[in-house]
């Protein structure tokens, strides 16, 4: 699944980051690279933004780019 | 060199480095006593600026740089971070590090590390970490890094002599050890070409591993260098076969997941060795504020509430001291005359100097209010969250959820607004937000529609219609984005990715600094600029002078037999010079272009004088009422003046008017160079003028048929 599928509260962890290399670049050094635990922390009106958590860093992104992100959910 | 005198104190250059908001400018104005911008959000520094102080026998010279999460140009500001970093003369980087956040910051010290100059790692938010319960050992990951690593607080000022010591130490360390390791692998790669190069017997300012692990990052640069040179014959293979060891080893061919890779490993490598994290991560401050002011359904509400309660005290609070400084500024004025007698220079200075000034004065209290809601809005970490809940808002516009930064900005001063458009990383975006920053209502627009909302509306009204005004401006700035992104700057959705920081309480000192700049600035606006503008506006008002017609009054008011006849000739008299006067030539001019928005000449004129400052709007009806009604006891106030003066209709398109047309003329300036050239301001002159034109001719229109 992907990480714009999780519902508030659920956690998972990243097995793939397919994005282009601009993007990949910002979200590797925001620590979201694959192997890490997401924590998803909130979201705005009918799911167009959301907010996740990556053990310190908080980082908002849009359902398009959460699209890119490849997760499996923990239990 | 020979030199009687003492030897001349040395200059250590230093470039500030440190992901975004770490407290890199907080830090150094702890250091050096400086001022620069601080708040709570990314992107705060947007531009290079320089601090220089004295300590310990050397002079320092910092540059405080835009924060980067890594060494890209994917921002503007983060590029002009990276060029600094690749071009500028320097001896040594400071890097700042958010301790509560110390694996990812370390990404990019690593970064910096490689590129092989001295460096001193300043572990910030030293009091956070306490309170988190994050316990680092700077020596270990000192000897680790390679480098010294000092622990600090920028708002506690701890550790600041510490920072210079360390600084001082590192610059007068002779040689520069290159101390970080990478995977097995990877050094074996290096250490292969670092061999060859030596072989070969290469010269190079940075040290031969730097220069290998640049050729396998495929630095540009570098490549160029090499690429002329008859070694690259031999080189070449041997940087190919290095490659071809990493593919296979990691299993991709992409070279940034490689050094990503390598990178994270190295971060965590420290952390694990180094940093105790002695609190279970639980739900925080942070997350229980959340969970109110982000909510999806309530997260929006509270923020217009918010903003409408700023308005109403903006009115109710600033209008206590506003009557103090109107009685103030009316008895100058009269005691001015009274002083100095019935002549010009009398008029100069009370009807010119004292009115204008004074009109503008007249509304510092608002304008504090104001900054204060926005420096509240920037330091404790709520911007960055509102720009979230309106992302989706703003998508819908064309508009990117970043944009709401300097669109804020952008209600307390234009100037610094098209700065921080720079965060904006596509150049269509930035273009779009830039066009349309000044439909938020700069701070100096305020006196004009306090002004005018006081004059038209009930006191219960007049913080509601204020919070109306901001409200539409912002919303006929957002409809003006949607038909540019539609016409002009069409194309593809960026990506949104923001990082939302903790929640800060700011400290009183932060609010009282930011808050106090601010009105300083206003206050000094109006003792020079807004001064001369006055002086000119009265000069341009009572000139050419109209002595025949003073002679003919004259005549007429020693005929006049009752007291009344001679104040209605006296009044018109006054007219008939305003009229007469090149100010009254030039509205008179224009007055056809305005007619149609209900305007008088006196109101036209006001709107041209604003275009050099907003300001001076004010300070112009200031000396145009105030002029013409010399003789009139009862209405003193600059509010009651225009309140007997212009008609709710005219009234209320004059407030559209300002809230649409061109910024001053600095902030213009700046738009000018932000947006690329004056082609750019020539179609912001003709878009706003345009939009403000019709605009206000709707509004006439509705109202005269409505009331
Ligand atoms: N508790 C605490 N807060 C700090 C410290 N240093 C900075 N801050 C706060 O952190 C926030 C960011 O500070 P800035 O100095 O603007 O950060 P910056 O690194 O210059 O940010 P950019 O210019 O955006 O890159 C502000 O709210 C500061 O008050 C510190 O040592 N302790
Ligand atoms: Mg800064």
């Amino acid at each position: 699944m992907t990480l714009n599928e999780l519902q508030k509260g659920q956690s998972a962890t990243v097995t793939a980051v397919d994005a282009n290399r601009e993007l990949k670049n910002r979200f590797s050094s925001f620590g979201l690279v694959k192997g890490v635990l997401i924590y998803t922390e909130c979201h705005s009106l009918a799911k167009k933004t959301m907010e996740i958590r990556i053990n310190k860093t908080r980082i908002a992104l849009r359902a398009s780019e959460a699209e890119k992100i490849e997760v499996v959910a923990s239990e | 060199m020979s030199s009687a005198s003492e030897k001349a104190t040395e200059t250590i250059k230093i470039a500030l480095v440190g992901q975004p908001n770490v407290g890199k400018s907080a830090l150094i104005n702890s250091v050096g006593n400086a001022r620069l911008k601080v708040g709570n959000f990314s992107g705060v520094t947007v531009k290079k600026e320089e601090v220089r102080f004295s300590r310990e026998g050397y002079d320092f010279e910092i540059t405080d740089l835009p924060g980067s999460y890594s060494l890209t140009d994917y921002t503007i500001e983060e590029r002009v971070t990276k060029q600094y970093l690749d071009e500028s003369d320097y001896d040594l980087i400071l890097n700042v590090v958010d301790s509560t956040n110390i694996e990812r910051n370390l990404y990019l010290t690593t970064e910096l590390l490689s590129l092989n100059k001295k460096i001193v790692v300043a572990l910030n938010m030293t009091d956070e970490a306490v309170k988190e319960g994050v316990q680092i050992d700077a020596q270990q990951l000192g000897k680790i890094l390679g480098t010294p690593c000092v622990k600090t607080s920028a708002v506690e000022k701890t550790g600041i002599d510490d920072v210079i010591q360390a600084i001082i130490n590192t610059y007068n360390r002779r040689e520069n050890r290159f101390h970080i390791q990478f995977s097995e692998v990877f050094e074996e790669e290096i250490t292969h070409i670092v061999s060859f190069l030596e072989e070969k017997k290469i010269k190079c300012k940075i040290s031969l591993k730097a220069l290998a692990i640049k050729l396998l990052r495929e630095d540009r640069e570098t490549y160029l260098r090499f690429h002329e040179e008859p070694i690259w014959t031999e080189l070449q293979p041997i940087v190919n076969k290095a490659y071809q060891h990493l593919y296979l080893h990691y299993d991709t061919k992409d070279l940034d997941d490689i050094f990503n890779d390598e990178k994270s490993a190295l971060a965590k490598g420290a952390v694990a060795e180094t940093v105790k994290f002695n609190k279970e991560i639980t739900q925080s401050f942070t997350d229980k504020i959340d969970a109110l002011l982000m909510h999806q359904f309530v997260g929006l509400p509270i923020f217009l509430f918010m903003m409408w309660g700023l308005f109403q005290l903006t009115f109710e609070v600033g209008s206590i001291p506003m009557d103090w400084i109107d009685a103030f500024f009316a008895l100058l004025i009269d005691g001015t005359k009274n002083f100095l007698g019935e002549t010009e220079l009398a008029s100069v200075i009370a009807d010119g100097a004292i009115a204008g000034v004074g009109a503008v004065v007249l509304f510092l209290p608002n304008i504090i209010i104001l900054f204060l809601g926005i420096a509240l809005l920037e330091t404790t970490g709520y911007m960055s969250r509102v720009a979230f809940l309106l992302d989706g808002f703003f998508h819908k516009f064309g508009l990117h959820g970043k944009s709401f930064i300097p669109l804020v900005s952008g209600f307390g001063c234009s100037v610094p607004a098209y700065m921080a458009a720079r965060t904006l990383k596509n150049d269509r975006d930035r273009l779009l937000t830039l066009f349309i920053i000044g439909f938020m209502s700069c701070g100096a627009r305020l006196p004009i529609y306090v002004l005018f909302v006081g004059a038209l509306f009930s006191e219960e009204q007049a913080g509601n219609i204020l919070f109306l005004i901001y409200i539409s401006g912002a919303l006929i700035g957002v409809i003006a984005a949607k038909v540019l992104k539609m016409t002009v700057f069409k194309g593809d959705d960026e990506p949104f990715v923001m990082e939302m920081p903790k929640y800060r309480l700011p400290s009183f000192k932060l609010i009282w600094h930011t808050v106090s700049a601010q009105a300083m600035m206003y206050l000094r606006k109006a003792g020079t600029y807004i001064l001369m503008a006055s002086v000119l506006i009265w000069f341009a008002s009572n000139y050419p002078k109209q002595v025949e017609m003073d002679q003919e009054y004259q005549a007429k008011v020693e005929q006049a037999q009752t007291e009344e006849a001679i104040n209605t000739l006296n009044n018109e008299l006054a007219l008939y010079k305003l009229e007469n006067s090149y100010l009254g030539i030039i509205g008179h001019a224009s007055e056809p272009f305005f007619s149609p928005l209900g305007y008088d000449w006196r109101m036209a004129i006001a709107l041209e004088t604003g275009l050099a400052a907003k300001e001076v709007v004010v300070a112009t009806l200031g000396v145009l009422y105030g002029l013409g009604e010399e003789h009139d006891e009862q209405s003193r106030g600059l509010i009651e003046k225009i309140r007997a003066n212009i008609s709710f209709p005219a009234g209320i398109s004059f407030i559209v008017f300002v809230m649409i047309y061109l910024p001053c003329l600095a902030a213009s300036m700046v738009f000018m160079r932000e947006a690329g050239g004056p082609k750019y301001l020539g179609y912001l002159f003709v878009f706003t003028t345009a939009t403000a034109w019709s605009l206000s001719f709707i509004a006439f229109n509705l109202t005269q048929m409505l009331t």
